[in-house]
């Protein structure tokens, strides 16, 4: 089974974020770039698939070129192989944009399954997934808590409000996963080592057979007018438990006329 | 007047609209007149209240095979509609399925598309709030016509009463929707309260809590005030609580009216779902703990002693 896991750089998910005043793209170099907490279950997930059915699982990543240590990482918990399309006219690019350069990187390959964490925790949009299913024509099987593979019929519980859905689908197919699907596992010293000597293929826009000018923030389709930090609150009361404690909230309630 | 689309959300308890649908109405008039578009049955009966909040028609996609494969079929239909209506806008709700839906329709059809919005202007400009609610930014969809996903909770809604038609959609399920198929529905959560994050009140617990039985406390107090159940990551993590419970940055996003924070700490993984808050409430042992600065009014003690008061006291005063 060939398998395909789309990561993410991002902010450190402890770090306090910003846009850039010059061009209001989110502040990479403001905060340290880790894997995106839910693209760690993403990574196990594939690993754990491919453990159990055979085959190699494949990183691919869009992202600067400092993305390479996000590969790095993903490879070093046990990924085979990687793919990291960088390029200087990717700053800035839309959903719209990434979907396309990620289908594309992914197009033609042979995978049989492409996971993804269901969002990532700076933009927090939760659209690519399906964006690249849309685009690669595949089924898309997302934000699914449990996945199961037998030949090529795939069976998730997709996550809802009331509980879950179960979804079956067939290979090839996009599916994402939210984060009580596993435990991902640590890097291995020995795994950390390996990953060293593990083949990343860097690619560019033109090398997937797209126009430097689709892609990017002047080609986007959406667009920041303007931003602001978000006034800090005023401080408000904080009192002592005397015994009274609830008494006291249940009085600022009423005076807010929640009760 | 130009034609916006707003795809309803449907109570799965009741069959009725929930109320983020009256939400979108009250925005999308903003931009036009509105329209709404109903999955499943009940669409007729929700008429008279799409109407009351703007509607001028819903379009009813019935049929149990459209509702058996996820997402897909609402794109296929709104992608439809947005051609013979020649709509200017598309409003969703910030649900899993909206989200999908509004990214796969902005693919298909060359659009932008905006997540996430809390408001929407006249003029299509939208806000949102990022990074947690640390910083609020104004966007606008500049290429086909503007997707939004709008969050719950959002605007009030606001009737603006009209008549509303019915029309009854002639839809069949594509190849594309056919590549995915729904074979069962399993209701895991905990019944009874509002979703959590459509919730005007949001009684939440984490680590002080201390393990699941300490969370009876959080439900009672949730309980006497009509409120949802919500959990730091720390206590999904550890088990106590269901984990669609998650408030936060890996969990869900919320902005009640009122939210209780109880034994949570208030590290930026949580403060990233519940900053945009109206009122805060924090109790907590630790008087250091980061999210009494975010609180208007906070506690510093047990929760186990001053919970149980405080549910105490309303009930008694609702009695």
């Amino acid at each position: 089974m060939k398998i395909a896991v789309c990561v993410k750089q991002v902010p450190d998910t402890w770090a306090e974020k910003t846009l850039s005043a010059e061009d209001s793209t989110l502040d990479r170099a403001a905060a340290d770039g880790v894997l995106n907490e839910l693209d760690e279950y993403a990574v196990e997930e594939a690993l754990q698939l491919a453990e159990a059915h055979g085959g190699e699982v494949t990183v691919v990543s869009m992202g600067p070129e400092r993305a390479a240590e996000t590969v790095r990482k993903a490879l070093s918990m046990g990924a085979d192989a990687g793919i990291h399309v960088v390029d200087d006219s990717l700053h800035g690019s839309d959903a719209i944009a990434t979907s396309a350069v990620l289908a594309a990187a992914l197009d033609g390959k042979g995978f049989d399954l492409i996971v993804f964490g269901s969002e990532s925790t700076d933009a927090r949009m939760s659209v690519i997934p399906a964006m690249v299913a849309e685009r690669l024509g595949i089924a898309q099987l997302t934000f699914a808590q449990r996945v199961s593979v037998s030949g090529s019929d795939v069976t998730i519980e997709r996550v809802t409000d009331y509980g879950f859905d179960t979804v079956t689908g067939s290979t090839p197919a996009v599916i994402s996963v939210v984060e009580k699907i596993n435990e991902p596992r640590y890097p291995s010293f020995k795994g950390i080592m390996a990953a060293k000597k593990k083949p990343v293929d860097t690619v560019t826009v033109a090398d997937l057979g797209l126009e430097a000018a689709t892609v990017g923030q002047a080609a986007a389709w959406s667009a920041v007018q303007d931003f602001a930090a978000r006034p800090p609150k005023p401080a408000g009361t904080v009192v002592t438990d005397e015994g009274d404690g609830g008494s006291r909230i249940a009085a600022y309630l009423t005076e807010q006329k929640f009760i | 007047m130009t034609t916006v689309l707003v795809l309803a959300e449907r109570d799965s308890s009741n069959g009725t609209a929930k109320k983020t649908t009256l939400e979108l109405l009250t925005l999308a008039r903003r931009l036009g007149e509105p329209q709404v578009v109903w999955f499943g049955d009940q669409g007729s009966e929700a008429a008279s209240v799409l109407g009351e909040y703007g509607a001028s028609a819903v379009h009813v996609v019935g049929g149990q095979d459209m509702a058996d494969h996820p997402v897909v079929p609402i794109v296929d239909v709104l992608q439809a509609l947005v051609a013979e209506l020649d709509a200017t806008a598309v409003l969703v709700p910030s649900s899993a399925d909206g989200k999908e839906a509004a990214g796969r329709l902005a693919v298909r059809i060359g659009s932008g598309v905006i997540t996430d919005a809390v408001d929407i202007s006249e003029s299509g400009v939208a806000t949102q709030s990022v990074f947690g609610g640390s910083t609020v930014v104004h966007s606008t969809v500049t290429h086909g016509i503007g997707i939004y996903t709008v969050r719950p909770n959002s605007v009030a809604p606001e009737p603006a009463p009209t008549t509303c038609g019915v029309i009854e959609v002639d839809s069949t399920v594509s190849e594309a929707a056919k590549s995915a198929r729904v074979v069962e529905r399993t209701v895991a959560g905990k019944g009874g309260r509002p979703e959590l994050t459509e919730a005007a009140v949001v009684v939440s617990g984490g680590r002080g809590v201390g393990g699941s039985e300490g969370f009876e406390v959080i439900e009672k107090l949730a309980d006497s005030l009509g409120a949802a159940v919500g959990a730091s990551r720390a206590a999904t993590d550890a088990g106590w609580y269901p984990h669609q419970y998650q408030v936060g940055q890996t969990g869900k996003t919320v902005s009640p009216q009122l939210y209780i924070a109880n034994g949570i700490s208030g590290a930026i993984q949580h403060r990233a779902g519940m900053q945009t808050s109206k009122v805060v409430v924090v109790v907590n042992k630790d008087a250091e703990a980061p999210l009494f600065e975010l609180a208007d009014f906070g506690v510093v003690g047990d929760l186990f002693e001053v919970v149980p008061q405080l549910t105490d006291e309303i009930d008694s005063r609702s009695n």
